[in-house]
C-alpha cells in the first residue's frame, strides 16, 4: 500500500482531534489510528480507550460537516500481529478507494470543504472544554460508545457556540482578563479598554471567569453574533477615581 | 599454533593493565551477549575471538526464523555496543594458549595472531584491497565468491580493519609482492608482524566457541563437493543474502542462473547412526529450512520448492505457525521421504533426487539446485579447547555440562554459553549468555564495579539560536532497501529539502565506520539535526542516539525515517512507488527533525531488590542466583508449597532425580538470608516503574507492600485437562503426568499391564491451540523407557504425528525404538479412536505402512496432554503491563535477541510461562532472567527518557483535564496569582502524552512529540502542500 504514510506516536491517547482534521484539511482521504489491544496498555493510563472515545466524537463531527465517518478508523493490533496489520491496512485502503476522493465524493467542493474543516479545527479547543466530561468516559462494552455523542449535541456545538465579548462600557481596563487568556487574544493595556480578538479566541471562558464580578464586563454570547470591536481611537479610558 | 608460538614475540601487554573480571571466549551472538551483560553489570570483560571480527555464525545468516528478521541488522548494533562499551576489551584474531589458576584467579595466556595490519592505525579505507593482486575464496561467503588476500572480513566487521590471509599472500609465501604496503597512506601494513603473547588475569571464564556445521564434503554426501549445484544450507544463507556472492539474487553456482526448482534435503549429518554422521537431532534445521523456503518464494514467487523431510520438528515458540506458513505457500511441497541423489545431468548440471512416497512409490525427479540442511556439530578444535581449559567433553564432543545446570562446565569458574553445550538456536544461546553472566556474577560479586569505568562523551554543543542544519543518512541495508528503493535518487531529493545541508548513502549505515562517519560529519559540517533513513527505532534508535552523543550534539536531535519496514519490505514489487514513498518519509522526518529540541534525561535511583513471581523451579533458580549476587529477593508463590509443576515430575531423560533436586533447592531458598518467601500469596496491586516498583501482596489475610527495582515473572503453566479419548470417563485413560505419578508410586495395575498406548499432541497442534507443546515427545519416551525397564516384554505403542525429540533426546527415541516401543504415525484428520473394552480399552489407528486400520488392545491409554498457559496468566500480564503471545504465553521483547526481557523495562521472564520447556531449559532461562535483572540491579540509577511532559504556564487555564487523564499521578495543581496552574513531575511522567491530547489550550505538551512536531509531519506527508492555516 504505497499510499500510506505512518507517523509514530507513543500512545493512541496522544492523538489530538487537531491532528485528524489537519490531515483531512491537507487533503488526505483517510486517517487510521492503530493502537495496542484494549486492556493491554503498555502504560497504565489506557489511553487507547481515550482514543476510541475521541474517534467517536470526531466521526460525529465529520458527519456534521458532511464527511463520511468511515474515512476515520481506529483498530487494535499488537506488535505480534503483523499479518493482521497488513490485512487491516489493505481493507482500509480498499474502503477508501470505494469511497473516492475526500470532499468530491461527498458532494463538497474544495472551498466548502476547506471552510467547514477550518470551522471544526477552530472549535477543537472549545469542544475539548465542552465535552471534557464525556471525553473522559470509558466503557468496557464498546457499543456504549456508539450513542455517547448525539447528533443534536454536536449540532449545538456549532449553532450555540459560546463567544465572549467585553462590554466597553463596563470594562475597567484592569488587565486581569488579559493575563488569564491562554492564547493572548485580549488586547489592551492599563487604561485602554480590552478587546477580544475573536479570530484568536479559543472560547475557553477564562476571561469570563476572571473578570471581577463587580465589573461584570464580559458577556457570554451563545449562538449570537458578536458586536464589532470598539474602534481603536475610542479605547482610551479615563478613570474617574471615586473617593469614599 | 605450535609453529606460531615458536616465533612469538616477547610478552606483550594488552591495551590496558591485563587485569579483568571475566574473559569471554568466542564473540558470536552468545559471547557478545555475555560480554554486554557482564560489562553492564559492572565487570571488566575481555572478549576474545579467533576470527578477525566479532559476529560468529549469526553474521553469516540472511534472516532469522520465525520472524524473518534480518540477521545482521539485529546483530550488528550489538557489535557497536561492545566496541563502545568502556568495560569491554575486544581482542580479535586471538586464541587462548593456556589457562592457569582457579576460579576467581585465572591467568590466561593469549596468542594474538598477526593480522599484518596495525589495528590502531588502519582506517578501513580498503585501498590495499583494491590493489592486492591475489584473489582468494571468500570464507565469509562460504567460498562461493572471491575476495583479496588482504581484506575486511565483512562490511560491518568490528574492528573494521583489514587482515592478511597468511596462506595466500604472495609476500608471506614467497616474498614476492608488497604493493599493499606501498599504497597504504597510513603505513598500517606490516608484513613482518609476529604473533604476540598476551597475559591477562580474570576471575571467571565464559566459553562461547559456538558450533560448526556438518561438512557433507567429508563423505561426499548427496554429491556435495562433486556436483556444483548441491550446496549446504549455510552456503544457501549466503546465496540469499544481499551481501552474499550474488548480491541477494538467488543464483546457482554452476552457471549463475536463477534456479526455479529447488529441493531441500533434511537431516544431513544429523539423526544418523552411520560412521561420520551425528546421532542427535540438530534442532534448528527444520525451521531454518522453512525460513529459506519462505525467503526463496519472496525472491521468486514462481519458484517451486520441495522439502524432503523426516519428522518436522517445529517445537519452538511460533514454529508451528511458521511451518504452516511455509507449507501453505503455492508451489511448495513437503514430502516425507528418505532420499538419495540420482545423477548430475551433464548438459544442465541439474541434479536428480530419488525418493519414495506411500502413494506413488519410488520416483526420480530433477532439480535446478539442491540444498542440504546440514546439522550442527562441535566447533573445530573442541578437543584442544577442552585440554586448554581443563574441561570435559560429552560423548558427542560438545562441552559436558551439569545435568541440572547447562551453563556449568566440569571446571569451577568456567561457564558455558551458546551452542557449545549442544545444538540450540539463537534465543537459547542468548539465554545461556545472560545465564553465564549471572553465574559469573555469583562468583565475582565481591569485585563488581571495582574495575568498571563509565563511558565518556564529548561535551554537548549548545545549538541554541542556530538554524536547523539537517544531515540525512540513507541506508541500502545491503539490498533490503537498495533493491527496491532507488537510494541515489532519494539522496538527491533530500539535498533539495529545506534545511538539509548534507545527504549521503551507505550500504549499512549501522556499521561501525558508517556510525563513526556520522559523528565526524556532525562535527565537520556543523549538523544540528540527523535523520537516518533506514530501518526501525525498535532495534537501532539507541545506536544512532549514541552516535549523536559521540558527535557532540544532544541525542534527541535524531529522527528515524523508516524506509525498510514501512517501505521497501512491504512494497518490494512496486519499486517506483516505493521510491516516491521513501522520499515522502524522508521529507516528513526532516520536517519533524527541524523542530526537535534538546532534552535532558533523568536519573532515577534503583531499588536493589527483585520480586520473583512464581516459586517453581525457574522462579527459585532465579531467586537463588540473584540472592547469591547480593540482591534481596522477594519470592512470591500462590500455592502454599514451593515447587510448581516440578512437584509432579520425578525423573528426566538425563537421569535427574527431580524430587531430590527440588527438595535441595527449596531448602536453599528457605536457608538463604536474602530470599524472602511469601507463600499462599496473591498480588493485589502493582505500582511504580523500572527501578522503583511497589507491589502489594496479600497472604494469610494480611497485605504487605514490597518495594523492588526489578521483577521476574516465572508463573508457570498447566497441564491441559483432556476432553477427548475418554479421559475422565475411563479409569485407565490418564495423562503423562498422572502416569509418571503412578509409576513412581509403584501402582500394582501398572506392574501387570501388558499393553499401553500413548497418544501424542492431545490438545495442541490444532486450531484452537496452534502450537507444539515441545516437551510431550520426550515425556512419552521417558515414561515408555521407564515402563520397559521394569518389564521389557510389555507392548508400548506411541501414536504420534511427528516425533520431536530435538537435540540429544533423539538418542532416547532411538533407544525406545530399539527396545521395542512401537511408534505409529497418524494424520490429524484421522486421529486414533479410543473405545472402552471392559477394564481395558481398544485403540484403533490407521497404519500408513500396512495401509489398514490397526486395532490395539490396551490396558491403559496415556495422553500426552499439552502444556497450556496458567489460568491467571492474563491477570499477571495485566498487572505487570506485559504482553501475551497469541497462544497466551508471555511475549518476550524480541524473540531472538531479548528472549527473557519484556518490552516493559525492568520486567523479565523465565520458565514455562514463556513457553513449554524441559527442566534444563527452564533452569537455563532462569539464570538468564537473573543475569538480565542483575544488569539492572547493579546500577545505582536508571536513566529515564527525556521525552516527558512539561507545561507552559501562561497557556494553562487550570481546567484539570490533564490531571484526570494521568493515572501515573505525575501532574499536580499549584496556585498562582493568575489562578490554578499545573506542573509535571518528570520522574513520574512516562511520556504517553494523553494529557497533551486532552489539553484545550496546548499548555501541557509531550516533549519530542509536541503538537508542532507532529503537525509538521502531517503537513509534510503531502508534497508541496500549500501552506494552510493551523
Amino acid at each position: 500500500m504505497p499510499y500510506i504514510r505512518i507517523i509514530r506516536l507513543m500512545c493512541t491517547g496522544r492523538v489530538d482531534p487537531a491532528f485528524i482534521f489537519r490531515a483531512f484539511a491537507n487533503g488526505q482521504d483517510g486517517v487510521f489510528i492503530g493502537g495496542c489491544l484494549l486492556g493491554e496498555c503498555h502504560y497504565i493510563t489506557e489511553g487507547n480507550y481515550d482514543a476510541l472515545n475521541m474517534v467517536h466524537l470526531c466521526k460525529r463531527l465529520m458527519e456534521h460537516i458532511g464527511l463520511d465517518p468511515r474515512r476515520l478508523r481506529i483498530e487494535w493490533i499488537s506488535a505480534a500481529e503483523g499479518i493482521k496489520f497488513a490485512e487491516i491496512m489493505d481493507d482500509f485502503g480498499k474502503e477508501l478507494k470505494e469511497l473516492g476522493p475526500l470532499g468530491e465524493s461527498e458532494g463538497l467542493d474544495t472551498d466548502e470543504l476547506r471552510s467547514k474543516l477550518d470551522e471544526v479545527k477552530g472549535l477543537i479547543p472549545y469542544i475539548k472544554i465542552q465535552k471534557r466530561e464525556k471525553l473522559e468516559m470509558r466503557f468496557k462494552n464498546l457499543e456504549d460508545y456508539n450513542d455517547l455523542y448525539t447528533r443534536d449535541e454536536i449540532e449545538k456545538l456549532f449553532t450555540e457556540t459560546a463567544s465572549f465579548y467585553i462590554d466597553p462600557e463596563k470594562c475597567q481596563a484592569c488587565m486581569i482578563c488579559g493575563k488569564r487568556c491562554p492564547v493572548e487574544a485580549i488586547s489592551g493595556a492599563k487604561n485602554k479598554i480590552h478587546v477580544i480578538d475573536q479570530e484568536a479566541c479559543i472560547k475557553c471562558g477564562s476571561c469570563y471567569e476572571a473578570c471581577p464580578p463587580r465589573f461584570g464586563a464580559i458577556d457570554k454570547l451563545c449562538g449570537e453574533p458578536v458586536p464589532p470591536p470598539i474602534p481603536e481611537e475610542q479605547r482610551m479610558r479615563v478613570r474617574v477615581r471615586s473617593r469614599g | 599454533m605450535e609453529k606460531e608460538t615458536a616465533q612469538v614475540q616477547g610478552l606483550m601487554h594488552p591495551p590496558d593493565s591485563g587485569l579483568g573480571d571475566v574473559m569471554v571466549v568466542g564473540a558470536g551472538i552468545s559471547g557478545i551477549q555475555a560480554a554486554l551483560d557482564l560489562a553492564t553489570a559492572g565487570f571488566k570483560v575481555y572478549l576474545v575471538e579467533k576470527a578477525p571480527t566479532v559476529g560468529g555464525k549469526m553474521a553469516q545468516l540472511d534472516k532469522t526464523f520465525p520472524t524473518n528478521d534480518c540477521s545482521m541488522c539485529i546483530e550488528s548494533p550489538k557489535f557497536i555496543e561492545c566496541d563502545r562499551h568502556p568495560n569491554i576489551e575486544i581482542m580479535t584474531y586471538t586464541e587462548v594458549e593456556k589457562v592457569e589458576g582457579e576460579a576467581g584467579d585465572f591467568d590466561v595466556t593469549l596468542i594474538k595472531k598477526p593480522r599484518y595490519v596495525k589495528e590502531d592505525v588502519c582506517t578501513g579505507c580498503t585501498t590495499c584491497v583494491e590493489y592486492c593482486p591475489v584473489n582468494v575464496p571468500d570464507e565469509y561467503n562460504q567460498n562461493l565468491s572471491e575476495n583479496k588476500a588482504i581484506h575486511i572480513y565483512f562490511s560491518q566487521a568490528v574492528p573494521l580493519v583489514t587482515y592478511v590471509d597468511e596462506e595466500r599472500c604472495l609476500y608471506l609465501k614467497e616474498k614476492k609482492c608488497n604493493i599493499c604496503v606501498g599504497v597504504c597512506k597510513n603505513k598500517a601494513i606490516d608484513l613482518h608482524m609476529k604473533p604476540e603473547k598476551v597475559k591477562v588475569n580474570v576471575g571467571a571464564i565464559v566459553l562461547a566457541p559456538g558450533y560448526d556445521v556438518f561438512d557433507p564434503r567429508v563423505r561426499g554426501d548427496y554429491g556435495y563437493g562433486r556436483m556444483e549445484n548441491v550446496v549446504t544450507s549455510l552456503d544457501y544463507e549466503r546465496i540469499l543474502c544481499a551481501t552474499g556472492p550474488y548480491e541477494g539474487e538467488i543464483r546457482r553456482p554452476s552457471d549463475e542462473k536463477h534456479p526455479h526448482k529447488i529441493a531441500w534435503i533434511h537431516c544431513v549429518g544429523s539423526r544418523q547412526v552411520i560412521p561420520g554422521g551425528n546421532t542427535y537431532c540438530s534442532a534448528v534445521c527444520c525451521s531454518y529450512t522453512q525460513k529459506q523456503v519462505i525467503l526463496s518464494k519472496d525472491h521468486d514467487a514462481d519458484m517451486e520448492a520441495t522439502v524432503f523431510h523426516n519428522d518436522i520438528r517445529s517445537y519452538g515458540k511460533d514454529f508451528e505457525r511458521f511451518y504452516q506458513r511455509a507449507e501453505n505457500l503455492p508451489g511448495v511441497r513437503f514430502i516425507r521421504s528418505y532420499v538419495s541423489i540420482g545423477k548430475e545431468i551433464p548438459e544442465t548440471k541439474n541434479v536428480t533426487i530419488k525418493y519414495a512416497t506411500d502413494e506413488e512409490g519410488v520416483k526420480e525427479e530433477e532439480f535446478d539446485l539442491v540444498v542440504l540442511s546440514v546439522g550442527l556439530k562441535p566447533p573445530a578444535g573442541a578437543q584442544d579447547l577442552a585440554t586448554t581449559f581443563g574441561i570435559e567433553l560429552d560423548d558427542y564432543g560438545f562441552c559436558k555440562n551439569d545435568p541440572t545446570n547447562p551453563i556449568k562446565t566440569s571446571r569451577p569458574g568456567i561457564f558455558l554459553s551458546g551452542a557449545f553445550q549442544g545444538p540450540i538456536d539463537i534465543p537459547e544461546s542468548v539465554v545461556t549468555a545472560s545465564g553465564a553472566g549471572s553465574l559469573s556474577g555469583e562468583l565475582l560479586n565481591y569485585r563488581r564495579g571495582k574495575l568498571a569505568r563509565d563511558r565518556v562523551y564529548p561535551t554537548e554543543r549548545d545549538v541554541t539560536g542556530e538554524e536547523p542544519r539537517v544531515g540525512v543518512f540513507l541506508c541500502h541495508c545491503g539490498a533490503n532497501i537498495g533493491r527496491v528503493v532507488d537510494i541515489p535518487s532519494v539522496v538527491d531529493y533530500s539535498l533539495g529539502l529545506d534545511n538539509v545541508v548534507h545527504a549521503e548513502e551507505g550500504l549499512f549505515i549501522c556499521s561501525t565506520d558508517a556510525a563513526q562517519q556520522i559523528s565526524e560529519t556532525i562535527q565537520e559540517k556543523g549538523l544540528n539535526r540527523v535523520v537516518v533513513a533506514a530501518c526501525t527505532p525498535r532495534t537501532h534508535e539507541p545506536l544512532f542516539r549514541d552516535t549523536l552523543r559521540e558527535g557532540g550534539i544532544n541525542q534527541y536531535f535524531f529522527d528515524f525515517a523508516n524506509i525498510r519496514e514501512h517501505c521497501s519490505w512491504v512494497h518490494s514489487r512496486e519499486k517506483e512507488e516505493a521510491t516516491s514513498k521513501a522520499k515522502d518519509i524522508v521529507r516528513m522526518s526532516v520536517a519533524r527533525s527541524c523542530l526537535l529540541e534538546p532534552l535532558d534525561e533523568y536519573d532515577l535511583p534503583v531499588n536493589k531488590a527483585c520480586l520473583v513471581v512464581g516459586g517453581g523451579l525457574a522462579g527459585m533458580t532465579s531467586s537463588l542466583s540473584l540472592a547469591n549476587q547480593g540482591f534481596d529477593v522477594y519470592l512470591v508463590e500462590k500455592e502454599h508449597d514451593l515447587g510448581g509443576m516440578a512437584r509432579r515430575l520425578h525423573y528426566t531423560l538425563e537421569g535427574l532425580d527431580v524430587q531430590a533436586y527440588l527438595g535441595d533447592l527449596i531448602r536453599q531458598i528457605y536457608q538463604h538470608p536474602q530470599v524472602h518467601v511469601t507463600a499462599g500469596a496473591t498480588i493485589v496491586e502493582v505500582a511504580g516503574y523500572v527501578g522503583n516498583f511497589q507491589t502489594t501482596v496479600l497472604s494469610e489475610g494480611r497485605t504487605k507492600e514490597i518495594k523492588h527495582g526489578a521483577v521476574i515473572l516465572a508463573t508457570g503453566a498447566e497441564e491441559y485437562r483432556p476432553t477427548e479419548y475418554l479421559y475422565g470417563e475411563h479409569d485407565r485413560v490418564l495423562t503423562q503426568l498422572e502416569l509418571e505419578e503412578q509409576i513412581t508410586q509403584g501402582e500394582e495395575w501398572l506392574g501387570e499391564a501388558e499393553s499401553l498406548v500413548m497418544i501424542q499432541c492431545v490438545g495442541c497442534r490444532q486450531e484452537d491451540r496452534n502450537y507444539c507443546a515441545r516437551i510431550c515427545c520426550n515425556q512419552a519416551i521417558k515414561n515408555a523407557l521407564k515402563l520397559k525397564e521394569t518389564s521389557p516384554e510389555r507392548d508400548i505403542y506411541v501414536l504420534f504425528r511427528d516425533i520431536r525429540t530435538y537435540g540429544f533426546a533423539e538418542d532416547a527415541y532411538r533407544e525406545a525404538a530399539n527396545k521395542g516401543v512401537r511408534f505409529i504415525r497418524f494424520e490429524p484428520q484421522d486421529k486414533p479412536q479410543v473405545e472402552a473394552a471392559g477394564e481395558g480399552l481398544t485403540v484403533t489407528v490407521p497404519d500408513p505402512i500396512m495401509g489398514k486400520r490397526l486395532a490395539i488392545e490396551a490396558d491403559a491409554v496415556v495422553l500426552s496432554a499439552a502444556v497450556i498457559p496458567s489460568a491467571n496468566q492474563q491477570e499477571v500480564a495485566r498487572q505487570f503491563k506485559v504482553s501475551l503471545s497469541p497462544d497466551g504465553f508471555f511475549q518476550e521483547a524480541h524473540v531472538k535477541l531479548r528472549p527473557v526481557d519484556f518490552a516493559a523495562d525492568g520486567v523479565f521472564l523465565c520458565g514455562i510461562a514463556h513457553y513449554p520447556k524441559h527442566i534444563r531449559e527452564a533452569v537455563s532461562q532462569a539464570y538468564g532472567a537473573a543475569g538480565r535483572a542483575a544488569t539492572l540491579l547493579s546500577q545505582d540509577t536508571v536513566t529515564a527518557s527525556g521525552s516527558v511532559c512539561d507545561v507552559s504556564e501562561s497557556k494553562c487555564i487550570g481546567c484539570g483535564a490533564c490531571i484526570s487523564a494521568c493515572t501515573y499521578g505525575a501532574i499536580q495543581f499549584y496556585e498562582t496569582r493568575h489562578g490554578n496552574k499545573v506542573k509535571v513531575n518528570p520522574v513520574l511522567c512516562k511520556g504517553d502524552g494523553l494529557c497533551n491530547a486532552k489539553c484545550p489550550t496546548g499548555a501541557i505538551y509531550l516533549k519530542h512529540y509536541n503538537d508542532d512536531e507532529v503537525l509538521a509531519q502531517i503537513d509534510a506527508a503531502v508534497p508541496d502542500l500549500e501552506k494552510v492555516s493551523s
